[in-house]
């Protein structure tokens, strides 16, 4: 049995209302609450990166798995967020949990595929023997341009998991993926903020490649979306990730547990990792667990998981995901968050 | 600027709290040391700081060293760990009313701040609010 | 040990934004003033505090620099760091000097000039006396570990914001007759509390000025001095300590045991206690380092020294007059010249020249000078014979 023997999540806890953005730009603010079912998103502070957050989540995966650190084959971080652009974050994640010096790592990048990404190889090692333990980080501290839709939506968060064959809290059953070269959404090199093509990211980005990656693994694993307990899909938005579910035949009860972005935002290369750790936080033992995730560019991840006994034993280990969402927030005003993103900076 | 190395030595204490003890008298350093103030002794033990503390006193910096402009103001303190070591660090996540002394803090991993606009990026350890 | 006197004191003109003067103008001008005022003309050698001419100015090697501008090479000369204490330092090492037979007749002083650099690296520059990996590396600024110090001693033994405030103003009242003080003015309670906050609980007017200075005082035997029509006045104690320069690694943070151990010693030397002292200049680089050190040196019961200057004991025709010059607050604090000039001041009480600042009928004096926040200190007691 192959799957994920720890999981942990951390979310900052500062947030922003939809409202206070709109104020700003003289947008509607209902509008985007009622039409992307967003109302809320959380703000990284200035102290706080892709590889803060991803040793946080770390800290919680271990303590679920338990296990020592060193045994840890494989450290990566998927992100598009990275600190660096030339220098991993990996290494400091692995330095900061003690996984080193004899951890693979890489850094992955796909938009916000970069988080399964890195599970999907994570899992993929253990599975083929070559380690005992691989972990794998989806992470980011997005932009949004200011008064861009995008805005309301680029939120931080990470999601880190602990794959490995001994006392395993969810096997997974089966992946799959399904990718096309589509430019929906990309950023250039020194530029801050990306670009995307509206609706353009819709049908042929976003749908295609989650419901191509959906059915695939439906017909790979000859189950139904009536099988599974649970399903999370990569969520930019409220809407997107419904009406995804629908297409494939999942129904909204299903989806619900593993949906934050209304009040966490979309994290991307966090954001269906993170769904998934919502959903291991109420998971009892022998549900199935569907996921897809999305990446522009573009591409899904599809796994297939089910939950084991272990998960009542580490379940409370750490704390849950929704716990985080709603523990403590720190409300901020336009200009702290625009401060806090960089937006404006002080003048040398 | 200084070479990467000044930071880079310091990482087993900034990202995971190593310290040492004395095997003679238990009297832990953090940062480890050579020799043991105490009882003079020249043996140690590689150890761990507790990650969790109250807090002994604190201030707010208002007027702040330029490679941390931004974060100002914000708040630093020194705890006193569950094992009796004390430590100084900034104090986040955590509105100025809230700052007491007693307050329970935990430790979190942080960036602290960078080397200028191109220059490595520094990390280390804060407090948060339990 | 041979008994050491002190026959000539000098400051520079002014102390404050000196634009037009160097380091080098303003040393020579301190040290000629304490020649002239000693009437001799050969020393031996010569000993300059200064906490870092090299993050100020950019110049290391000032012993020899300074000695060359006096015109005096091939003189011996050192410059002495400890932080905020190389003054005290400098004339230490110079009493010891004579003291131990090798020298008759010693030059001392201390210089800083902290404007040539912008605030920011002053600050920088006056963090250094930190511990740069574990105290500054997370953002503690002086004014910051000092606001540790102040809360604790606060939270520890009531001592109030007010209090912390009478410190500054009753500075301030006897820096208003110092003619070179940086600030001769008075201020008020209201205006402390006002002033604009640097770092919790402390505010601007909590903290000593950045400031160029200079202060030089000729040492000798005092057999040469008793030759010389000046009153003697005698180093009768000196002592200096280190602690740990990290506040959290200090047994108590409100509690300074370098002051503590240096004073001992010099007590136990000049065979003097607390309540022998008649006048003291201490190191008020923030207004509760004024009160932990006559906590420290025993002047008041550890915890009281807020009550006791809210009391009025320590200002000019109290109990125990401490900081007559205008301390650092008022007179300012170039940091190398800081320990040098505070022996200036006792020197100048003992003598009866102190004008408007004088202390009745003084005869035993104390300078306590402290680098950091109490990693180090240096003590001394002087005192008139007639």
């Amino acid at each position: 049995m192959v799957g994920i023997v720890g999981y942990g999540a951390y979310i900052p806890r500062n947030r922003i209302k939809v409202e206070e953005i709109a104020k700003v730009w003289g947008a509607d603010a209902p509008s985007y609450k009622r039409g992307l079912l967003l109302e809320e998103k959380s703000v990284p502070s200035p102290d706080q990166d892709t590889v803060t957050m991803a040793v946080e989540a770390t800290k919680n995966a271990l303590k679920r798995a338990q296990i020592d650190p060193s045994r840890i084959g494989a450290v990566y971080i998927g992100s598009e967020s990275h600190p660096y652009a030339v220098k991993p974050s990996g290494t400091v994640l692995a330095e900061a949990i003690g996984a080193t010096p004899i951890a693979h790592t890489a850094d992955y990048e796909f938009a916000c595929k970069a988080g399964t990404e890195g599970m999907f190889v994570a899992y993929s090692l253990v599975k083929a023997g070559e380690m005992e333990y691989a972990l794998a980080v989806g992470a980011d501290t997005s932009q949004g341009a200011p008064g861009d839709a995008l805005e309301y939506s680029a939120a931080a968060g990470a999601a880190s998991f602990i794959f490995g064959t001994q006392e395993v809290l969810a096997e997974i059953l089966y992946t799959h993926t399904f990718m096309t070269d589509t430019p929906d959404f990309w950023r250039r090199e020194h530029q801050y903020y990306p670009r995307h093509g509206g609706r353009f990211t819709g049908e042929p980005a976003y749908f295609k490649h989650i419901v191509g990656a959906g059915k695939g693994i439906l017909e790979k694993s000859g189950l139904k979306p009536g099988d599974f307990k649970f399903a999370v899909f990569h969520q930019p938005n409220g809407k997107f990730p419904l009406k995804a579910g629908k297409m494939l035949g999942f129904s909204t009860n299903q989806l619900m547990t593993g949906l934050l972005v209304n009040k966490l935002g979309n994290t991307y290369s966090g954001s269906s990792p993170l769904g998934l750790t919502a959903i291991l936080d109420e998971a009892q033992p022998g549900d199935l667990i569907f996921m897809v995730s999305f990446g522009s560019g573009a591409g899904s991840d599809a796994f297939i998981f089910k939950v084991t006994p272990r998960i009542d034993a580490v379940r409370d280990l750490a704390p849950k995901t929704r716990f985080l969402l709603e523990k403590r927030k720190l409300y901020l005003d336009y200009g702290t968050y625009a401060k806090f993103r960089r937006k404006i900076i002080k003048a040398d | 600027m200084p070479t990467p190395a000044k930071y880079w030595r310091e990482i087993p204490q900034r990202y995971r709290l190593e310290a040492n003890k004395c095997t003679a008298c238990g009297k832990i350093y953090f940062p480890p040391r050579q020799v043991c103030a105490l009882c003079g002794a020249r043996s140690f033990e590689s150890t761990r700081l507790a990650d969790k503390g109250k807090l002994l006193t604190y201030t707010i910096i208002r007027v702040p060293p330029h490679q941390f402009t931004d974060l100002a103001p914000y708040a630093v303190g020194i705890v006193e760990l569950e094992d009796g070591v004390r430590l100084t660090a900034q104090i986040v996540d955590c509105s100025f009313d809230e700052l007491r002394v007693g307050l329970p803090v935990k430790i979190e991993f942080r960036r602290i701040y960078e080397e200028g606009k191109a220059g490595i990026i520094c990390y280390g350890y804060k407090f948060v609010p339990e | 040990m041979r008994e050491v006197a002190i026959i000539g004191v000098g400051l520079n003109e002014k102390w404050g934004e000196l634009w037009s003067k160097s380091l080098r103008e303003i040393f020579t001008e301190a040290a000629l003033n304490a020649l002239d005022d000693a009437g001799v003309d050969k020393i031996d050698a010569m000993y300059v505090g200064s906490m870092s001419s090299g993050l100020f100015v950019g110049q290391e090697h000032i012993g020899s620099l300074l000695a060359d501008y006096l015109g005096r090479t091939p003189l011996p000369a050192t410059r002495i760091e400890t932080a905020c204490a190389s003054g005290g330092a400098a004339v230490r090492l110079g009493f010891l000097d004579i003291a131990s037979g090798m020298s008759d007749v010693v030059l001392v002083g201390g210089v800083e000039k902290m404007t040539d650099v912008t605030g920011a690296e002053a600050t920088f520059a006056l963090g250094t006396a930190a511990d740069q990996e574990y105290e500054g590396y997370h953002g503690l600024t002086f004014p910051g570990l000092y606001a540790l110090i102040a809360r604790a001693h606060m939270e520890k033994y009531g001592t109030t914001r007010e209090q912390l405030a009478q410190v500054a103003v009753k500075n301030h009242r006897h820096g208003a007759k110092n003619p070179v003080a940086q600030f001769p003015f008075e201020i008020t309670v209201e205006g402390v509390l006002n002033s604009v906050l640097v770092a919790d609980p402390l505010r601007i007017l909590d903290c000593s000025p950045i400031t160029d200075g200079a202060a030089a005082a000729i040492l000798c035997t005092t057999e040469i001095a008793r030759s010389l029509s000046k009153p003697l006045v005698k180093i009768i104690g000196s002592g200096q300590a280190t602690d740990c320069i990290a506040l959290a690694h200090r047994q108590e943070i409100t509690w300074l045991e370098a002051v503590y151990q240096a004073a001992k010693q010099a007590y136990q030397m000049a065979n003097k206690g607390p309540e022998d002292i008649d006048v003291l200049e201490v190191h008020d680089c923030f207004t509760i380092a004024e009160i932990c050190v006559l906590e420290a040196l025993g002047i008041v019961e550890k915890g009281k020294g807020g009550q006791a200057t809210e009391a009025g004991w320590t200002t000019i025709g109290g109990k125990i007059p401490v900081n007559t010059s205008g301390g650092l607050k008022a007179k300012g604090h170039p940091v190398g010249a800081t320990g040098a000039a505070q022996i200036v001041e006792i020197v100048k009480q003992l003598r009866g020249e102190a004008g408007e600042r004088q202390v009745e009928g003084a005869r035993i004096g104390m300078a306590q000078n402290m680098g950091g926040t109490g990693g180090s200190s240096v003590v001394h007691i002087l005192a008139r014979e007639d």
